[in-house]
């Protein structure tokens, strides 16, 4: 588009001031409760599906363990595995 | 022979009386304890709305179980569930050591406003309002 040679860096602070983190690493929360329904709702969308984390920023470790937890809490009849609206 | 820390859920059906459903909770109970298992936590959820219909049934009675015991005795511990027609729904969780430290803590309510704030809400039994992020 342009050719302004300071177009490139007039964009990279606002990257660094976005910058996702793992909310688990930062609290240092080891242990995700599968019967915390108000906790993981954080990690689905409105159709009840789980986020992706590029969106949530979780570190890989922490999705695997986000993901299972949601899923428990779908058999028990705490989460939908399909919604309308669920925010 | 190890003994490991377990944690089940189990949903009991809605048509039970009060009593009926403490009479089934107490026969898990014994199963526990009879099989050289022990107790480390109770709670009852009463009857709780479920997010879909499971058994065309809106509602249902949720109990926890957190108990220790051996590995063996799991496999005859669910076989109960799934011969009892009480029972609409089981799960039995191996706790690791952040699931005991964990659950250990929320019992005592020990949850750190700094480490656990998110977590908190449900440790003292408050629902908050929903943070949307992302």
């Amino acid at each position: 588009m342009s050719k302004d040679p300071n177009f490139i860096f007039n964009q990279t602070p606002q990257v660094l001031q976005n910058k996702k983190y793992c909310r688990f690493k930062k609290h240092g929360i080891k242990y995700i409760d599968y019967k915390d329904k108000d906790f993981l709702l954080k990690f689905v969308n409105e159709q009840g599906k789980i986020l992706p984390r590029r969106i949530t920023g979780t570190s890989l470790k922490f999705q695997r363990k986000i993901s299972v937890a949601i899923k428990r809490a779908r058999h028990l009849a705490l989460l939908p595995f399909v919604a309308d609206g669920l925010k | 022979m190890s003994k490991n820390q377990y944690e089940t859920v189990i949903i009991l059906t809605p048509v039970l009386s009060e009593q009926q459903m403490k009479d089934a909770v107490a026969g898990y109970r014994g199963l526990i304890t009879d099989n050289g298992g022990e107790m480390v936590h109770e709670e009852n959820w009463g009857l709780t709305k479920l997010a879909y219909p499971i058994d065309k049934k809106g509602t249902g009675f949720y109990h926890l179980f957190e108990f220790t015991a051996e590995p063996e005795f799991i496999k005859a511990f669910e076989l109960a569930f799934r011969r009892d027609e009480r029972v609409m729904r089981y799960m039995t969780v191996s706790l690791d050591k952040w699931g005991i430290q964990f659950n250990h803590k929320k019992r005592n309510g020990e949850m750190k406003s700094s480490t656990a704030k998110e977590k908190k809400a449900d440790a003292k039994g408050i629902l908050t309002s929903e943070e949307n992020e992302g």
